[in-house]
């Protein structure tokens, strides 16, 4: 119980943090932004990773998990360094 | 076991840096200079978490090998083949499929014996918030992309809505049930009817929900993506999703509440009310000539403007006009005149579409401004030229109290001397409300194709 009172702590403090962080951002970088936080989402293929093997059923949810946050993970890093470097000053 | 915990201790190193690398890396993606190096800094902390990861696993390394593989190369073909117009709808997919990646990881960790309560409690959330993220986002693609046309008020979304509301209270007894179950009869299987119930509520969620509102709820589910892993975090005793996750929850929610702000409206107000209820009382009937124009008058009176403002909307991004905008306002310069882009930050279906849609042309960021950049200045442009946008530069937002967009921040283009509004014809914007811009007396009507206009007008400049 205290493990998650002290993860929840460091979840409140993420958040104050992540608004303290971005909260001026100029409008040409709300999309990359958006898609670069929308990368990082892909952390989820970490939990994926931690799940255990105990049977068909759960080798198939694990299996899913870490396709679908693979996906995320590199498309989103991808679609966002592309559109970044269409960002140029003349 | 002493080697275990010692890959613990690495682990849980590892996951601190790549924690700090998350931080410094989103908030140098909040600056134009740093951009860049902010996306590589937070890949390179995602390739270290998910490294350092793998150095104590359960599962079949085949499985895992497969899934990455799999999931990185059709990750990659997408990013890497869409058209940059399509970023919206690609937004949305890749935030699904992260929602549901932690969908699945709750349903995995429900699997397992002997859950304590808390966890069964964050299991049901991480499933309810995962669950919501990866349905709503494909209706947001579907709307995204014009494959989903279904909308507010069909038998079909009430259905869908009705889920969404039922998904509440399924909620509260899942989380229960684990304590109640010994005082109300069992419902047999009731997870999967709650795994159902959620998805079919994500759609019920985004459906109703206008393309004009869209920029909101993109970010709305940007955000839940990442409180979903951060729940999975908790779930999983993880600290590096936690901070991760909460980081996207928070970038996801300030632009949110930015898009919010710049139509005037609350959130629960875009998501659950939507423009339909109260545009009753706005629609004025205060109709009048318009005064319709040709390519070629328009032409002479651009030869002759000094400053030029170019305000593009979702219309733009339709005709895929971006790039012979571009060219015209080229021809503009070497003409002498001065020429800017006014983006309203809610201008096209997502946060900052204008910007990315303009960058893809090429046209330079600096000369790109925001509302309160123009506005001041506004009697001084010679030419306003509003291409494919309506309730961004409607006065009514400004002029008429009662109107359903009344208070909404505007780029108050009727203020320049001369307007042109490029338009396929007279139908109103998304608000459904009439935009009086048009019958003004400095406004000319350049009907037909945004794309093909401009072209003409290029044509010219050239002769």
């Amino acid at each position: 119980m205290e493990m998650y009172i002290l993860l929840g702590f460091v979840l409140l403090l993420s958040i104050f943090l992540g608004l303290e962080l971005i909260s001026k951002v100029p409008s040409t970088l709300h999309t990359p932004l958006m898609s670069g936080a929308n990368a990082i989402s892909g952390i989820a293929l970490v939990g994926a990773l931690m799940l255990s093997s105990a049977g068909q059923m759960q080798d198939i949810l694990a299996f899913g998990a870490i396709l679908f946050a693979s996906i995320n993970v590199f498309g989103g890093y991808l679609v966002t360094n592309r559109m970044l470097s269409m960002f140029k000053k003349k | 076991m002493e080697n275990i915990t010692n890959i613990q201790v690495i682990q849980n190193i590892v996951y601190i840096v790549s924690s700090v690398m998350f931080i410094l890396g989103i908030k140098m993606l909040g600056k134009e200079a740093t951009a860049v190096k902010g996306n590589y800094l937070s890949a390179l902390a995602m390739f270290s978490a998910v490294g350092v990861t793998c150095l104590s696993l359960e599962i079949d390394l085949k499985i895992i090998l497969a899934g990455i593989l799999f999931g990185g190369l059709i990750g990659s073909i997408i990013a890497l083949k869409v058209k940059m117009t399509a970023i919206p709808e690609m937004v949305a997919l890749f935030n699904g499929f992260g929602g549901l990646a932690t969908f699945l990881i709750a349903w995995s960790s429900f699997n397992e014996p002997s859950n304590s309560v808390f966890q069964h409690v964050l299991i049901m959330l991480t499933i309810y918030i995962g669950g919501i993220t990866f349905s709503g986002s494909l209706i947001a693609y579907g709307k995204l992309s014009e494959k989903l046309k279904l909308g507010k008020g069909s038998i079909i979304t009430n259905i869908f809505i009705s889920f969404f509301y039922l998904s509440m209270p399924a909620l509260i007894y899942v989380i229960a049930e684990p304590s109640i179950s010994q005082f109300v009869p069992q419902v047999p299987s009731y997870f999967l009817i709650f795994l159902g119930i959620t998805l079919i509520a994500g759609i019920g969620f985004v459906m109703p929900i206008g393309g004009g509102d869209m920029p909101v709820v993109i970010s709305l589910l940007n955000s839940l993506s990442g409180i979903a892993a951060a729940f999975a975090g908790l779930l999983l005793l993880n600290n590096v999703l936690i901070v991760a996750g909460s980081l996207v929850g928070a970038s996801g929610l300030i632009l949110t509440i930015i898009m919010a702000k710049a139509m005037n409206r609350t959130i629960t107000n875009i998501l659950f009310v939507g423009y339909a209820s109260s545009a009753q009382s706005g629609a004025a009937e205060e109709q009048g000539e318009v005064k319709p124009i040709t390519a070629d008058d328009a032409y002479l009176i651009l030869e002759n403007a000094s400053s030029v403002l170019v305000v593009p909307g979702y219309g733009m991004a339709v005709a895929q006009a971006q790039h012979v905008v571009r060219e015209m306002g080229e021809l503009l310069e070497e003409n002498g005149t001065e020429v800017k882009y006014g983006i309203h930050p809610v201008a096209g279906r997502m946060p900052g579409h204008m910007n990315v849609l303009l960058a893809e042309a090429n046209v330079s960021y600096d000369l790109l401004a925001e509302p309160d950049d123009v506005n001041p200045s506004m009697d001084t442009i010679d030419v306003a030229i509003v291409i494919g946008a309506n309730d961004v530069v409607n006065p009514s937002a400004t002029e008429e109290e009662g109107s359903p967009i009344y208070g909404m921040p505007i780029i108050e283009v009727h203020n320049a001397k001369t307007v042109f509004v490029l338009k396929r014809s007279m139908s109103s914007g998304f608000a459904g409300v009439q935009n009086p811009l048009f019958f003004k007396e400095n406004t000319r009507m350049l009907f037909g194709d945004a794309k093909e206009s401009i072209g003409q007008i290029v044509a010219e400049f050239k002769d």
